[in-house]
């Protein structure tokens, strides 16, 4: 019972232990916090295109944005950083839901949490074919907490009420 | 005094059985916990270690991810782990995903299957819910240096024949 070999064994195990206990508590202090994010939306332009790409048409949309938000209510000490991005949402007929990721970003502390930019969308709005014109579509913002230690939190605020123009250029 | 060696023997015997069978119960409980994650997570591999740096600097390489999966459609921002590998299974409703790591400049889409443009709901093995840090780099020196392995196994191997109790 007082060999290296056991005492190594005992020391070993007790701090993984409680190591282990560590984290999910501080995962669990998580839940205290009752956030209060809020964000807004206001489009520049909006313009959709259309090109053709082996006889199919393709409809593309180039949007120009400001996005502005404060989430640092969403910051614990628990938080290694939030990933946010928006989403375009809308219906057609084949699909009950479509969601584009348009901008995404990082907020690496609670200083870049309250931000208000201007950019145009990151990623291609593209629809698999159908057609977009005059489609009504939500801005939704969505964010993941992602923490340090245990359990991510995600959620989001649904803007609606956005329209596609009715011709395209 | 015959019978004080034949004593000895099948004490000795004994103990080497003893052990032999707690190693069968530690590796059997191991399975049983593992498998019974299995179920409760809903996903094939409900522990999994990040071994590219494409989720920086979310996930880090060497970070442990817990997956869990649900009959729910997976939704845009959503976290996660896809096998291109699976056969198609017919769905009641078709969901079309498109990846992108966030530490990547472009979609997965190169990492499909050659003429794939979107995964589908049983190529996803689960949805990033928890991350435990660091503790996954032991896999990864085990992976990538299978030397290490080797001297690991060995020597729980010379462990369990010689600790006697």
């Amino acid at each position: 019972m007082h060999s290296y070999g056991y005492r190594a064994n005992a020391v070993l195990t007790f701090s993984l232990t409680l190591l282990a206990v560590m984290c999910a508590m501080a995962s669990l202090s998580d839940n205290r916090n009752s956030p209060s994010p809020s964000a807004h939306v206001q489009l520049r332009s909006l313009i959709l295109n259309v090109t053709s790409f082996h006889r199919l048409s393709l409809y593309v949309v180039s949007m120009a944005m400001n996005i502005s938000a404060d989430l640092q209510s969403l910051f614990t000490w628990n938080t290694k950083q939030v990933f946010v991005f928006l989403a375009a949402e809308y219906r057609t007929p084949k699909h009950s839901l479509n969601q584009i990721s348009l901008w995404d970003g990082i907020i690496p502390s609670k200083e870049h949490a309250k931000f208000w930019i201007h950019t145009s969308n990151k990623y291609r709005f593209i629809d698999q074919g159908s057609n977009l014109r005059g489609k009504e579509f939500n801005l939704t913002m969505h964010w993941h907490v992602m923490p340090k230690t245990g359990k991510m939190f995600a959620d989001k605020i649904v803007m609606p009420g956005y329209r596609l123009p009715e011709e395209y250029r | 005094m015959d019978w004080v060696s034949d004593t000895v023997k099948s004490i000795q015997l004994r103990q080497t059985l003893t052990q032999f069978v707690t190693l069968g119960m530690v590796l059997s409980s191991a399975l049983i916990m593992w498998k019974g994650l299995m179920c409760v997570t809903g996903s094939e591999s409900p522990v999994v270690v990040v071994i590219s740096g494409s989720m920086e600097p979310g996930f880090r390489r060497g970070d442990i991810l817990f997956l869990h999966m649900s009959k729910d459609p997976i939704r845009a921002g959503e976290i996660v782990v896809f096998n291109i590998d699976v056969h198609e299974r017919h769905d009641i409703e078709e969901t079309y995903i498109l990846t992108k790591g966030d530490n990547n400049d472009v979609d997965d889409r190169v990492m499909y299957n050659r003429g794939q443009r979107w995964l589908q709901q049983h190529h996803i093995m689960g949805r990033a819910v928890g991350i435990l840090p660091y503790v996954g780099w032991a896999t990864i020196i085990m992976t990538e240096k299978p030397i290490v392995k080797y001297i690991v196994i060995g020597a729980l191997g010379l462990l369990v024949l010689t600790i006697k109790e």
